[in-house]
């Protein structure tokens, strides 16, 4: 067994070697932390749950026969007299694209383990992630003042109310679950738990600069399902 | 002396990882309740998930009761034996096999056999085991509530299941998708520990194909159950608006008791295509675990390596990636475009190939070997036969004209009950026998184990195999009774109620067995260390039962496949994994 040690019998070559790299021992994708390789797999699933529910929405929506409201009209915003279609959505969008960037910034500046910088990052991420919910906060408040409910609405098909409530409001929470890990996660790289291997409260594990990694890759899918949601609902 | 064992190497590369840092339970608290050990949480959810499934248990009986002696017990009215076939059917896919499989057997198993001191997640999957068990009494509270439990049919679809006349609209619905909801943000907190664990934190020398092909059949099953969720949760949020708060996604314009309802414009057949899409990859989610159970089963208690390995690794992958694109077969009476049943017929019966692949493989595992009639190789043996004829109903249940008539008669209900009723059940109780042991330290009893077979074995063919009559007769499924029938002649009467008395006796027969379960923990024989001479490395830890953290100090170092049974020119007629090419057997002498 000693004598052995320098030559794996198990490397292969070409295609082969590819094939058995994956299905090595140990670990399938080397150099994956767990909380990573959890996090893309938990996205994976998230993907087919948003899928599920954007198909429903396209299904319903060429299933009833009422017509769809218009879009462009009911989404604008008046401002000085002057009707601006997608106003407020365009500005959401930036604000939400945005925060994947300073999201972005916040991963590199956490593996140079510069706290400080990964700390503002992170709770500014956090600030437009907060935006963003208020102003679909805001969103919620004048369509519904406008008479739009999740059973009917005036502006045509009832399905519209109960679609835009039902995904963008589960694409919010989604933000929101995401800007309260941000605000735990800054709390965490501010006090230097990941330097100094402090355990975690309740799962009492020591966490490392990697969970900021992995909460960037949520960020930027909940920021990319939004590219899709705006798609489908304000464009379409 | 060197043993020609499958891949057998004298090698293993140097740890990758470092010795995790394992929670250490301070109180009896943390340690049985609030468990973070992997072994009390798989153990945690078996004996829940035995407990809803005795309620389905006694739901069965009374159905038959019913079916077999119309008009003869008062209290069943049809409202009631609606509700008992619903919660029978949701408690036994969802409540019972899918946790017990994967939550049971996955938590137990998976860390032992990859040979990884525990989940990669602990804390995760405590919560997992925790909100499973909220589902269940959600799911339980419906009884107690205003109107009962759900009458829907397991399937739920709308629109009578929300509307008048469908037992259990009041709460019972509302109380079934929430429980639905809850159980799959459950599950996906265990299923993302079960899958990471065995991606990326294996023991030095356990590549992926020298897993047990137990634990194949969980990964693959939980990936499954990862990508198919999320369609039954989606399906289960949009049906509990349209009943809460009156949004229409499944509800057309519709009347009841002669008054029009403000739904109008959605789509119920949009609920059949998302509860489809998760329920056909479910059906398999529950198969899966059983094909990789099985496997190992027979391959320990015939002395005999797994034939065709390889095979079986891609033969659970292939069915996995087809289940995911045949679910409209359960459509094909729907209304659906008529062109779509041609799509699904066909790839409906290309699932057939890797499946009766899968069976050639155990039966030429089994060929000559060295078989030894245990209690696991009788319910293995009980599997494949069950199991076979189950499949056999589904090829022809996959084309769409022989399906139309069949459609919806107790054809349907046989062929179900073969090939996920009684065949993944036979390995669940095959799998108890094998793996008792390890878990208590104490052997089943023999005889009661024999019983239990029997009765269950030649039971099973008893109740299901008349249904396919029945079904052929075009006696419909889910029917309170059947009154004045042209078309079944009185006998079916008569074969009824022959039904009804083997299932009340089938019953009987698990009480013998969860009387074993309670009575041998304290009774058995002993259990000598690796009872069954078996190779993986759940057998192999210093400890039996296997104490916290699995391995004791150092973690086992794996050399071969799990399946050197009797290789030629080694005394021993196994070699655990963790013995190097040139070793002996640890406990062989
Ligand atoms: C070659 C394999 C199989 C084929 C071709 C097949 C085909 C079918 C078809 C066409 C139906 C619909 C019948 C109808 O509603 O009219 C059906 C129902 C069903 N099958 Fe299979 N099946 C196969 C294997 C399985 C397996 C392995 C399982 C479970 C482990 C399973 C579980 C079920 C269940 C639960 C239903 C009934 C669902 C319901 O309507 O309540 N089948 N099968
Ligand atoms: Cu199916």
């Amino acid at each position: 067994m000693t004598q052995t040690a320098a030559t794996n019998p198990n490397q292969l070559d070409g295609t082969q070697g590819a094939v058995s790299d994956w299905a090595s021992d140990q670990r399938a994708f080397k150099n994956v932390p767990w909380g990573k390789a959890m996090m893309w797999i938990f996205l994976l699933s998230d993907t087919f749950i948003f899928s599920c529910f954007l198909i429903s929405y396209m299904t319903v929506r060429s299933s009833t026969k009422i017509p769809w409201p218009n879009t462009s009209k009911v989404f604008g915003l008046n401002v000085n007299g002057v009707e601006v279609p997608l106003l407020l959505i365009a500005i959401m969008t930036f604000i939400l694209i945005s925060s994947s960037g300073t999201m972005a910034m916040a991963v590199k500046y956490g593996y140079e383990r510069k706290r400080k910088m990964t700390t503002a990052l992170l709770l500014l991420t956090a600030l437009f992630g907060a935006t963003f919910v208020a102003m679909q906060a805001f969103e919620w408040t004048k369509l519904i003042h406008e008479g739009v409910r999740p059973w009917g609405n005036p502006f045509g098909a009832p399905q519209f109310g109960a679609t835009f409530f039902m995904i963008t409001g589960f694409h919010g929470t989604h933000v929101t679950i995401g800007v309260i890990f941000l605000l735990i996660v800054a709390r965490k790289v501010w006090r230097g738990d990941y330097d100094t291997g402090k355990r975690g409260f309740f799962t009492s594990r020591k966490g490392n600069y990697s969970i900021v990694e992995a909460m960037g890759l949520y960020w930027h899918f909940v920021d990319l399902v939004w590219v899709f949601i705006f798609a489908f609902f304000y464009l379409w | 002396m060197a043993d020609i064992g499958h891949d057998a190497a004298d090698y293993a590369p140097p740890a990758e990882l470092e010795e995790v840092d394992l929670y250490h339970a301070k109180s009896w608290i943390t340690k049985y309740v609030f468990s973070q050990d992997a072994k009390v949480i798989g153990i945690q959810y078996a004996l829940t998930a035995t407990a809803i499934g005795l309620v389905a248990l006694v739901l069965s009986w009374l159905i038959r009761l019913q079916l077999g002696f119309p008009d003869t017990f008062n209290f069943i009215d049809a409202a009631g034996y609606y509700q008992f076939v619903t919660m029978h059917g949701m408690i036994m896919v969802v409540y019972l096999l899918t946790a017990l499989f994967l939550g049971g057997f996955g938590n137990y198993l998976i860390p032992l056999m990859v040979g990884a001191r525990d989940m990669v997640f602990p804390y995760v999957n405590m919560l997992s085991f925790w909100i499973y068990f909220l589902a269940v009494l959600v799911l339980v509270s419906s009884w107690f509530l205003p109107g009962g439990p759900t009458g829907a049919g397991w399937t739920l679809y709308p629109p009578q299941a929300i509307m008048q006349g469908t037992p259990g609209r009041e709460w019972g619905i509302i109380m079934m998708l929430l429980s639905l909801a809850l159980f799959i943000i459950g599950f996906t907190m265990g299923g993302l520990n079960y899958v990471v664990t065995i991606l990326q934190a294996r023991t030095r020398g356990m590549t992926l194909m020298r897993m047990p092909l137990t634990v194949w059949g969980i990964f693959v099953a939980t990936i499954l159950a990862l990508l198919a969720f999320p369609a039954l949760f989606v399906g289960a949020i949009m049906m509990l608006l349209d009943r809460v708060l009156g949004t229409s996604f499944f509800m057309p314009h519709i009347v009841e008791l002669g008054e029009h309802l403000k739904y109008g414009g959605g789509s119920p057949i949009l609920f059949q295509h998302l509860f489809w899409f998760f329920g056909h990859p479910e059906v398999y989610i529950v198969a899966l675990p059983a094909f990789g159970i099985v496997s190992d089963l027979i391959s320990t208690h015939a002395r005999k390596n797994v034939f065709g390995y390889r095979m079986m690794v891609w033969a659970l992958v292939a069915i996995g990636g087809l289940s995911f694109i045949v679910w409209a077969h359960h459509m094909y009476v729907s209304g659906m475009n008529p062109y779509f049943g041609f799509f699904f017929a066909t790839t409906t019966l290309i699932i057939a190939i890797p499946t009766a692949l899968k069976v050639y493989n155990w039966v030429l595992t089994l060929w000559k070997g060295n078989i030894r009639l245990t209690l696991p190789m009788l319910f293995s043996l009980g599997f494949i036969v069950t199991f076979v004829n189950g499949g056999i109903t589904g090829l022809f249940l996959g084309n769409v004209v022989v399906d139309v008539p069949l459609s919806d008669t107790l054809f349907v209900v046989a062929h179900f009950h073969m090939v996920m009723g009684v065949a993944p059940i036979m390995v669940i109780f095959g799998a108890i026998y094998h793996w008792y042991p390890l878990m208590t330290g104490r052997m089943l009893h023999e005889g009661m184990g024999k019983f239990h077979f029997w009765i269950t074995f030649l039971g099973a063919y008893l109740i299901y195999f008349p249904m396919h009559y029945l079904g052929f007769l075009g006696m419909p499924r889910r029917y309170f009774e059947m009154g004045e029938t042209s078309f079944v002649p009185e006998s079916a009467a008569t074969l009824n109620e022959f039904i009804t008395v083997t299932a009340l006796i089938v019953g009987f027969a698990q009480m013998v067995f969860l009387f074993n379960l309670y009575w041998s923990r304290r009774n058995g024989i002993v259990a000598e260390k690796n009872p069954w001479h078996a190779n993986s490395l759940e057998w192999q830890t210093p400890e039996m039962p296997p104490g916290h953290g699995n391995f004791g100090k150092e973690l086992p170092v794996v050399y071969r496949w799990p399946y050197d049974y009797s290789v030629p020119g080694v005394e021993a007629d196994f070699i655990p994994q963790n013995v190097p090419a040139g070793g002996t057997a640890t406990g062989a002498e």
